[in-house]
Formats: C-alpha cells, structure tokens, sequence
C-alpha cells in the first residue's frame, strides 16, 4: 500500500483498475479482454507494437471511450459514465498531438487545466493560481508563460501541455506517446517528469515505443499485442530477447546500461537471423 | 480570472460600446434630411419624428442584428476550430432564410383560405419562429453531415455549408415563384438583407432573442475555450462535449434566426468582425465573445449608415447585406488563402 494514501480521499488501491475490456472500433477490435492494474506512486510503461491497443487502453481508463466488454474502473468509478468534472479531477491526459489552432498563451493553456476545479466562467481563484505557478515552474516555463502556444517549439509545447496536467492535480496521470517528435535531451526531459510525478504520488501510466527509455525510466512495463497483454512485470523481466522478438518481430541484443544498471535491449539490424 | 484579465475585459468592452455610441450617433445625425440633435431632443418637427421615429430605430435593429451575428460567428469558429466559419458561410441563415419562407408561403397559401387565420400565421413572430427553426435544423445538418468516421472535419462542414447555402437558394428561388405577387415582393425585400423598419413590438421581441441566446453563448464562452482544443481533450479537461455543444448549436443558431428574421441575409459579419477583435483581445472566449458581439452591432450600424449613405446622389439604397458582401467575400478569400499558406508552413 502506498504511502499517499494517508494524504487526500481514500482511493482504491490500485487505483486503475480495468478487467477483462474489450473495445472496438467498429469491426476493428482494439482491445480484446485486457486486465490492467495501475497504483499511485507508480510509473507503468505501456509498450507494444503499432496497433496493439495502447492508446485504446488508455482512452478507456480516461472515459473517452467505453469497453463493451468488461469493466474499467477509476478510483472507483466508472470514468466513462461519471460526471466528466469529477473524471478531470481525477485524471489527466496528455495526448500525442495537441491541437493548437487558437494562440493561447502559455499561462492560458495550463490554467485550462483548472477547468474542473473552476465554476462556468473559469474564475481563477487562489488555488487556481497556485496550482498554474506550481505546474509552470515545474516544467521550467515561467520564462515562456507569456508566449503565445502557437510560436513555441515542439518540446516547449510538449512541456506546456505536461504543464497542464499537472495543473489539473490528477491522482491518474496518463501520457501518450510523450517523447514522440522530441530530440534526445527532449526524450530524457520528458521521461524524467513523469518520473518526477510518480515520485510525487501520482499514478503514471505511459504509452511509449522507446523500449530503452521505458526501461530506463518506468517502475513496470505492460507489453501488449493485438489487443491483448503479453507480458508485464518490472522491465528487466519483461523485455527478455525472446519476448522482444515474439512482440515486435525483431531480434535483439539484450545487455545492461553498466552506469545504472538498466536494461539496455538494441535491435540486429544487418544480421537477417531470427 | 485575474485582475490584468478582468482590466482588459473593462477595455475592450468600454471600446465596443464607445464603437456603437459612435456608429449610432454617425447613423442617426447623418442623412439626406439634415437634421439637429438639440432640436430632435426639443422635441421641434420634423427633426424629432425623423431621428426617433426613423433614424434611431433603424440605427437599434442594424446594432442588434450586428450583434447576434459576430456573437454567432465567434461560437460557431470555436465549434469548427476554424475562423472561416460564419452563420452565412455555413449555410444556416440560408436554413433561416428557408424557414422563414416557408412560414409565409404556408401563410399565403392559407389566406386564400381562412383569411385572419393566414394574416396571423404571416405575422412577424410565426415568420421568426419558422427562421429560428430553419436555422437550428441547418445547423445540425451541416455539422452532421461535416462528420467523417466520426469526427468534426472542419472542411468538410464548411464545403457542406457552401453547398447547402447554394441549394437553399434555389429552392427559394423555386419558392418564390409559387408566392402571390405581393408575397413575393415582401419575400424579396426581406431576403435580400436590408435593415428596413420594424414596428417597436417585433424588434423589441427580436432583442429578447438575441439577447437570451448571446447570453447563453457568453455563460458557455469558458467552455468554448476548451471546446477549441478538440472533443477529446475538452472531455479530458471536464467538459460535457455533446452536451455543451448542442447548447451551443441551439444558442447561435436561435441568434442567426432571430438576426435574419429581422433583417434577411446579412453575410460576413460573424467573419470579419470576430476576427478583427481576436487581434485586439486574443482568443479567449470570456473577453472575445462579449467584445465580438458589441463590436458587431457598431459594424452593422457603420455598414447600414454606409449604404444610405454611399448612393446618396444617385437617390437609391443598396441593402447593407450588399455592403457586407463587398466586404466580407474578400475578407473570405484573404482568409482561406493565409490559413492555408500557414497550413502549407506549418506540414513542409
């Protein structure tokens, strides 16, 4: 049991809680009999191949969507028929792509994280702010918070939209693909803030492909193909060559980062074995 | 909000009713009959028959229809994250315009009948009840139909707007022909967008429209804010998006009835006005939408005063719709042609 939960309402431990979903889009079936636990404090690597049903995993824990089979479960409830104010206090998401048609500023766009914290207006109150300055200093955009949205660069508005979440003060934090189109430093920036949240007591749950930064950063991996889950446990065991071979299709070398210790998998490429 | 937000608020809502004081006293004092303020306020003829009885009205009904229309164009870019969209543009006062038609045709139709009975059914209220409704319906057509696998296609709604303003206007076309010849004349007259005369009980029940569903646009006006970002990031940050939207539907289109109910087919005034106010405010809804709406009558006002003026000499009148289509066709095109060229920017 973790040590937040002495802090705040007490929430089901985990606190995500899917069993047995299944999800289609129209003929499609994304996710077929999926059981995924998440706790608080914890940061959960979602891994797989193109199309095995991540992102479809985490729309439903986050209400957009509905399982037709099975249940999903967000602090107790049920995130897809729950009144969406109380979904939003609960649980943030941040998705690959924002969209950023109108030039908000900086400020303006975390403190719509406020939102379900605020009255019909979105009249900020002490909180509000508080919890905008906190968000913004965290992800280092004090500098930027005048900055319209629209002129910023992509890993200043990757920044801004993890802001955002944070602003929301969710107890579920769920991340889509968040070092997608990020440079190297950008990649290592983004994964340290979501570890940084987790340490903080949030339940982080990451849509990832860099099987090497999940295994870096992530407290457990959850590998899913075709809709289903294959393997999950802490990365050392789940990302084992033959696993990683099964999964993606690709033979791989399988070793240790020799400065932390880290599960280092790199893909053959030249050698044609399987 | 904040007290630097609530201080720009102030601002840019003094500087949209300093802009409707200006345009109506512009509107009201100028004319082919000069006339004199203090005599007027003296109460000295003609000058008080002409500023109170023609000049001033006429002044309130192109202000409330100005303002329902930028308020409606300011909602309905939030819906379709797109700046080109607009009541006219969308097709929706042609919905209105279909509407109100067919309840005075109806009306003609069952005069020939039961005389009162059509009287009462072509009277204003019945003929606005029939653009409210055209304009509600098209609504939800066009973004009905702007749905692909889904999803809100942006493009797609404008295209199918277009489209459908098109085939409202043959229709009416059609209609017309059906119309008694004094029907037509008065179909004619109205559609074509002119801010004419209405008697003080209309206006005033159009002003209560107009009022109620701009209010409601402007209790939304948070939401839409978020509305903006996409359905399901809106969802993600708490807002109820099938629901808020409807309301918004409901609010703008009931506005776009009620402003062609009054004065038939005004286009590109929920184009030009939103967009040039975003410039001066920013694109938050809160300060936005309020300042749209005041900055939309002061244009409409201008624009009527343009166009009773402008041919003076020449003892004739276009409708003002004339005048915000000379304007607002261009502004479409710059528009179309830089979001697109942003567009091209932003993909290479």
């Amino acid at each position: 049991m973790s040590p937040h939960r002495l802090h705040g309402p007490p929430w089901p431990d985990p606190i995500v809680e899917v069993r047995a979903a299944r999800h289609a889009y129209g003929q499609r079936v994304a996710v077929d009999g999926v059981s995924f636990t998440a706790r608080e404090g914890e940061f959960v690597g979602l891994l797989g191949p193109n199309g095995a049903g991540k992102s479809t995993l985490i729309r439903l824990v986050a209400g957009l969507l509905s399982p037709s089979a099975g249940t999903v479960r967000l602090a107790g409830f049920d995130p897809h028929a729950a009144p969406r104010r109380l979904v939003a206090r609960l649980c943030a998401l941040v998705p690959q792509e924002p969209r950023l048609d109108w030039p908000f500023t900086v400020r303006e766009v975390v403190m719509m994280g406020r939102s379900a914290h605020q009255g019909l207006l979105g009249v900020a109150g002490r909180d509000d702010l508080g919890a905008v300055e906190g968000a913004l200093t965290a992800c280092d955009l004090v500098h930027l918070a005048g900055r319209r949205v629209t002129a910023l660069s992509g890993g200043e508005r990757r920044r801004v939209f993890f802001a955002r979440a944070l602003a929301q003060e969710p107890r579920v934090l769920l991340l889509d693909e968040p070092t997608a189109f990020l440079d190297l430093a950008h990649q290592v920036a983004a994964m340290e803030m979501a570890r940084l949240a987790a340490r903080g007591g949030l339940c982080v749950v990451a849509v990832l492909h860099d099987l090497n930064l999940a295994a870096a950063a992530c407290d457990r991996l959850v590998a899913m193909r075709a809709g289903r889950v294959v393997a999950e446990g802490p990365p050392g065991e789940v990302l084992t060559e033959e696993r990683v071979r099964d999964v993606w299709g690709v033979p791989v070398w399988r070793g240790e980062n020799g400065a932390t210790g880290a599960t280092v998998v790199l893909p053959n490429v030249g050698s044609h074995a399987r | 909000m904040t007290r630097l937000r609530r201080s720009r608020l102030t601002l840019a809502l003094g500087l949209g009713l300093l802009a409707i004081v200006a345009a109506v006293g512009v509107s009201c004092l100028l004319g082919p009959q000069p006339i004199s303020l203090r005599a007027a306020l003296d109460g000295v003829e003609p000058d008080r028959a002409i500023l109170f009885g023609l000049r001033l009205p006429r002044a309130a009904l192109a202000a409330v229809v100005g303002f329902a229309l930028a308020a409606a164009g300011t909602a309905l870019q939030a819906l379709l994250r797109n700046p080109l969209a607009e009541p006219f543009v969308l097709g929706v006062s042609g919905g209105a315009a279909l509407g109100g038609t067919l309840v005075m045709l109806a009306a003609a139709g069952l005069s020939a009948v039961a005389g009162p009975a059509g009287a009462l059914l072509g009277s204003a209220p019945p003929v606005a009840a029939g653009a409210v409704a055209g304009a509600v319906l098209s609504t939800f057509l066009v973004f009905g139909l702007g749905r692909i696998g889904g999803r809100l296609v942006p493009e797609a709604a404008l295209l199918v707007g277009i489209v459908f303003n098109a085939f409202v206007a043959g229709v009416i076309t059609l209609l017309k022909m059906l119309a008694p010849p004094d029907q037509a004349a008065r179909l004619l007259y109205w559609l074509m967008g002119a801010i004419g005369y209405e008697s003080p009980a209309t206006l005033a029940a159009g002003t209560v429209l107009v009022l109620l569903s701009v209010g409601t646009l402007g209790l939304l006006s948070a939401r839409l804010n978020l509305l903006t970002l996409g359905d399901e990031e809106a969802a993600s940050l708490g807002v109820d998006v099938k629901r808020t939207r409807a309301l918004v539907f409901f609010a703008a289109s009931a506005a776009t009835g009620a402003a062609v109910a009054l004065a038939g087919m005004v286009g590109f005034v929920g184009l030009i006005v939103p967009h040039l106010v975003r410039r001066l405010v920013g694109p938050d809804h809160r300060l936005l939408l309020p300042a749209s709406a005041l900055f939309g009558a002061a244009f409409l006002v201008g624009a009527d005063a343009l166009a009773r003026l402008a041919f003076l000499p020449l003892g004739t009148e276009p409708p003002v719709g004339a005048v915000t289509a000379f304007l607002g066709g261009p502004f479409f095109l710059w528009l179309l042609r830089r979001q697109a060229r942003e567009h091209d920017e932003a993909t290479t």
